[in-house]
């Protein structure tokens, strides 16, 4: 028992102190972004960095999900009768699960990897000092322009991936399943209602929040030079997307709860 | 009594204490070189008089202001009026010369875009780096970005400015510009400390030097006064007997 004990409580240990940490640092965000300058021309400069770089990458992933989750539906329930049903179920998946999800790994994987190396590298070379050896706060500069642009831009970006993979389901179901395109549209606008929307958005918003405060805070966290800068990339993606798969099946339970009691 | 002064610092890293009460004063407009071996933690006092470290205990006090009573946000001002010039010159990569000049003057003054681009303009031209501002960093060699990180760091007109190995790494030619822009901030007021292994600069620029071994400032004093009081640390430092 002992033998497991020792690393489970180093673990937790940890654990508890990454918490912690990115706790302090979500405070601070809160603090600074009513105290003192706003930066909105870095907020907009990042949007762009995060939001318009991304889109190919989105764009590609959407319509692979589309395409199979289409293709996928549609021979499984051929068997019993059920193709007609595979717009509603596509549609349904896609806005409250695939939709988001799909959209948050692919922007942990690239922009959570390149915030944390980016903000990394900046400690190694003195670039964070600097910023506040000239009176300046790394926090306003370079950590609140990241959390905000991540914020406004992840809903949008999931918003074109329930477009885009809806448009790719249809396309599939049109050509491979046979399915009347008319109809096909017809059941995706009776099927999607603003529940589904507004379940899918409003979990992207947390989202953002699980990619963008880990990746700042394994990159501020850097103190060994270069070699830790890869290891704090890494790990700022698997902690965003534990997170992001971790928090799905909470905030579903939670937007069920609140669809209900409204 | 001075400019600078520290008193008492102390400062552990894990169970290893560095600083065991490092004491020491700098006048205004006087240089003092801060010299010790590798790991002595001279950079580490650096750092800490502008609140980039907080020491365990002492006090630090900086015109007037005790440095290390004030919060993140107090030390804004303090900033203001110190400056740092890093070891490698800690440029923005991602911006240019120009950009990274600009950097404190957008930040701290109301100046306009066209009076920020005269006044940086001239002070590139100051530091002979002339016709380089629309360069990244990386386009530039070690000494040139030294030469930006100091002229960067004098941008606001600083009353103290702390250089952090000015000259590490650097060809002659360069390392002789360098002293020649600490001797003429020294000519203008400006009061400094002047972290570094290389003898000749420290003797071609600093009014007095400490010596800072096992954690403590062993000596202090003008060369002249070290030289005969200092149990020869001075020789024993420069022959490689002392670190």
């Amino acid at each position: 028992m002992s033998v497991f004990a020792a690393p489970l409580g180093a673990f937790l240990f940890e654990s508890l102190n990454i918490l912690g940490g990115m706790g302090i640092l979500s405070g601070r965000i809160l603090k600074d972004l009513f105290i003192g300058r706003f930066y909105l021309r870095l907020v907009v400069e990042q949007i762009y960095v995060i939001g318009m770089k991304s889109l190919p990458l989105i764009l590609i992933t959407a319509t692979s999900i589309g395409m199979v989750m289409s293709l996928q539906f549609g021979l499984g329930l051929e068997k019993f009768g059920g193709k007609m049903y595979v717009p509603k179920l596509v549609t349904a998946t896609i806005l409250r699960e695939m939709g988001p999800v799909f959209t948050s790994l692919m922007l942990a994987a690239r922009v959570g990897a390149g915030i944390a190396s980016e903000i990394g590298s900046m400690v190694v070379t003195q670039q964070i000092d600097a910023i506040r050896a000239l009176g300046t706060s790394p926090i306003k500069k370079i950590v609140i322009p990241r959390v905000l642009a991540c914020l406004v831009t992840l809903p949008l970006l999931v918003g074109v991936t329930n477009f885009v993979a809806t448009v790719g389901g249809l396309l599939i179901g049109a050509t491979e399943l046979n399915i009347d395109a008319n109809f096909y549209y017809l059941k995706v606008l009776s099927t999607a209602g603003i529940s589904d929307y507004v379940s899918g958005i409003g979990k992207s918003l947390f989202f953002a929040i699980f990619i963008s405060i880990p990746a700042c805070y394994y990159g501020l966290n850097v103190k060994n030079g270069t070699k830790e800068v890869g290891s704090a990339t890494t790990k700022a993606v698997v902690v965003a997307s534990i997170l992001i798969l971790v928090g799905d099946f909470f905030l579903s339970k939670l937007f069920w709860v609140v669809e209900r009691w409204v | 009594m001075g400019m600078i002064e520290v008193e008492d610092f102390k400062k552990s890293f894990g169970s290893k204490q560095v600083h065991k009460g490092v004491s020491f004063y700098v006048k205004t407009g006087e240089c003092l070189g801060l010299i010790g071996g590798s790991g002595a933690g001279k950079s580490v006092i650096l750092r800490s008089l502008i609140g980039l470290e907080r020491p365990d205990s002492g006090k630090i006090v900086i015109d007037g202001t005790e440095v290390t009573a004030l919060k993140e946000r107090e030390l804004v001002e303090v900033r203001k009026k110190v400056a740092y010039v890093f070891q490698g010159g800690a440029l923005f990569d991602s911006m240019t010369v120009f950009e990274n000049l600009a950097y404190p003057l957008r930040e701290h003054t109301q100046l306009s875009e066209t009076e920020i681009r005269r006044k940086i303009l001239h002070q590139l031209e100051e530091f002979g780096l002339g016709g380089n501002e629309n360069l990244l960093p990386a386009s530039l060699s070690g000494g040139m970005q030294k030469r930006v990180g100091l002229a960067r760091a004098m941008m606001m007109s600083p009353e103290v400015v702390l250089y952090d190995e000015p000259t590490a790494g650097l060809d002659p030619y360069n390392t002789k510009k360098i002293q020649e822009h600490i001797l003429d901030l020294k000519r203008r007021g400006v009061t400094s400390i002047l972290v570094t292994h290389d003898m000749p600069t420290a003797f071609a620029v600093c009014d007095k030097l400490a010596i800072l071994l096992n954690g403590r400032i062993e000596a202090q004093g003008t060369m002249e006064q070290l030289e005969k009081d200092s149990k020869g640390l001075i020789a024993k430092f420069i022959n490689g007997e002392a670190a």
